[in-house]
C-alpha cells in the first residue's frame, strides 16, 4: 500500500509516510528530532533514569523504523502510534514479560485500499482538538490528566481524572474501523 | 459476531490498560475483549491518541549529541527474530492463546463438572481459564477487589444480567454473585481477579494451594 503523502498532512504523518513508503532516513532524522526529546522527556516522567532513558527512546524509534509498514495513518496519528510503541516496550523492561496485546486487524498491505485523504484528516482534526482540550485545561487537572496517560493512577483513580473530551474521536474510529470490517468481508 | 455485545470494559479500565498501569492478569482480559469487541477497540485507540497527545505535550529532554547518528547506524541493521504471535484457535482469541504458550487449555476440576485453567498472574492478580458444564452454578467465590469475566463460549446468568459471547461482566468485591450457565454448551470464560479466587463451597481452604489458586 502506498500512499503520496498529501501536502496538508501534518509534517509528522508526512515524514511517517516517507518512511514507511520510501524507507526515507532523511525522514526518519526529522522524525527522531521531533520524537526523541518528547520520548525522553515521556519516560524520564514516567521515572526511568535518563541513560535508561536514551536506550528505550533508541528501541522505540528503531521498532517505528523496523514496523513503519503496520503504520495506517487512517486508524492511528504518529503521536498515538509512538506512545503504544513507548509503553509496550517500557511495561517489557519493568515486567521482563510481554504485555497481551489484542488481535491485530487482518489487513493485507498488497490488497488493501489506500485509505482515504478525508479520513486521514479527520482524525488529525480529532487529534488536533484534544490537543487544545489539554492545553486549556486547569493546571492541576492537567497534572491530572499526565499522570493518568504516564501510567501513574489506578483504573479508579483515572474514573475520576477526566477532563478529555474523547467521545467524538471514538466515534471517527469506530466509523473507520465499521469500514475496514466491511472491505475484509468483501476481500473474502 | 453473531449477536451484537451489550457489556463492554469500563473506560477506565481501557485508559488503565493504554497507560500501562493495569495488571497482567487483567491486561489479557482487556487485550481478549478488545480482540472480540470493536466498540471497545475504538475505545482503547481513542484512549491511545489522547496518550499520544500528552506524549508531545509533556516537557522534551535534550538527548544526547550522538543519539540520532548512532540510532541512524543501526537502521540496517536485522531486525531481531520475533516468533510470530499464536493465532486465535477455535474459542480462544490471539492474547489468551498467547497466555497458554500456544496450547490449548490443560483443564483441572474445581469441583462439581467445574474445570480451571490458570493462564497467568503475578503479585497484582491472577489470570485463569474456567469450563462450567450447562446449567451449573460457578462454584460460590470471593475476590477481594477488581474481577472481570469474559465469555468466550456459552453463556451465563446472575443477578446482574445475561453475559453472552464477548460480554465481560465486572464485578468488585461488593458483588456476590452466583454465575450460573446457560443450557446448551458448556460456558468457557476468562476471568482475573487481583487476589486469589475462593472457592468457598466446593473446595476445602487448605487445598487451594493444589490448584495454583
Ligand atoms: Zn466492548
Amino acid at each position: 500500500m502506498t500512499t503520496d503523502p498529501k501536502p496538508d498532512y501534518s509534517e509528522q504523518t508526512q515524514w511517517m509516510l516517507r518512511i514507511r513508503d520510501q524507507r526515507d532516513k532523511r525522514a526518519f532524522a526529522q522524525l527522531f528530532g521531533f520524537y526523541a526529546p518528547r520520548l525522553k522527556g515521556f519516560v524520564m516522567r514516567a521515572g526511568a533514569p535518563a541513560a535508561q532513558a536514551e536506550d528505550i527512546v533508541q528501541d522505540v524509534l528503531l521498532t517505528v523504523w523496523r514496523k513503519a509498514h503496520m503504520f495506517d495513518p487512517a486508524r492511528a496519528q504518529v503521536s498515538s502510534w509512538i506512545y503504544q510503541i513507548a509503553r509496550n516496550r517500557q511495561i517489557d523492561v519493568i515486567r521482563k514479560e510481554a504485555r497481551p496485546v489484542p488481535e491485530a486487524l487482518a489487513i493485507d498491505d498488497e490488497t488493501g485500499e489506500d485509505p482515504d485523504g478525508a479520513e486521514v484528516m479527520a482524525l488529525e482534526q480529532e487529534t488536533d482538538r484534544l490537543r487544545d482540550a489539554l492545553a486549556k485545561l486547569a493546571p492541576a487537572q492537567r497534572e491530572m490528566i499526565e499522570r493518568a496517560y504516564l501510567g501513574e493512577l489506578t483504573h479508579t483513580e483515572i474514573r475520576d481524572a477526566t477532563g478529555l473530551p474523547l467521545g467524538t474521536i471514538k466515534s471517527r474510529i469506530r466509523l473507520g474501523l465499521d469500514r475496514l470490517r466491511h472491505e475484509l468481508k468483501e476481500l473474502r | 459476531m453473531t449477536h451484537p455485545i451489550s457489556h463492554h470494559l469500563p473506560a477506565e479500565v481501557i485508559a488503565s490498560y493504554a497507560a500501562g498501569s493495569l495488571g497482567q492478569a487483567y491486561s489479557l482480559v482487556v487485550a481478549a475483549h478488545v480482540s472480540m469487541c470493536d466498540t471497545c477497540r475504538a475505545e482503547l485507540a481513542a484512549q491511545e491518541a489522547a496518550g499520544g497527545v500528552v506524549l508531545e505535550a509533556i516537557g522534551a529532554a535534550s538527548v544526547s549529541a550522538g543519539l540520532l547518528s548512532r540510532t541512524l547506524d543501526r537502521l540496517d541493521d536485522p531486525a531481531p527474530p520475533e516468533p510470530a504471535p499464536p493465532a486465535r484457535n477455535g474459542v480462544y482469541p490471539a492474547p489468551v492463546m498467547a497466555a497458554l504458550k500456544g496450547r490449548l487449555p490443560k483443564w483441572k476440576a474445581v469441583g462439581g463438572g467445574v474445570k480451571q485453567c490458570v493462564i497467568g498472574g503475578d503479585r497484582d492478580g491472577i489470570s485463569r481459564l474456567l469450563f462450567i458444564p450447562p446449567g451449573q452454578a460457578v462454584p460460590d467465590h470471593g475476590h477481594n477487589g477488581l474481577e472481570l469475566t469474559l465469555v468466550l463460549q456459552g453463556g451465563f446468568s446472575d443477578a446482574t444480567g445475561h453475559f453472552d459471547v464477548g460480554d465481560v461482566e465486572v464485578a468488585d468485591a461488593a458483588l456476590d454473585h452466583v454465575p450460573t450457565a446457560d443450557p446448551g454448551p458448556p460456558c468457557i470464560v476468562v476471568a482475573a481477579t487481583d487476589a486469589p479466587l475462593r472457592f468457598n463451597t466446593f473446595l476445602p481452604r487448605l487445598l487451594q494451594p493444589l490448584f495454583g489458586i
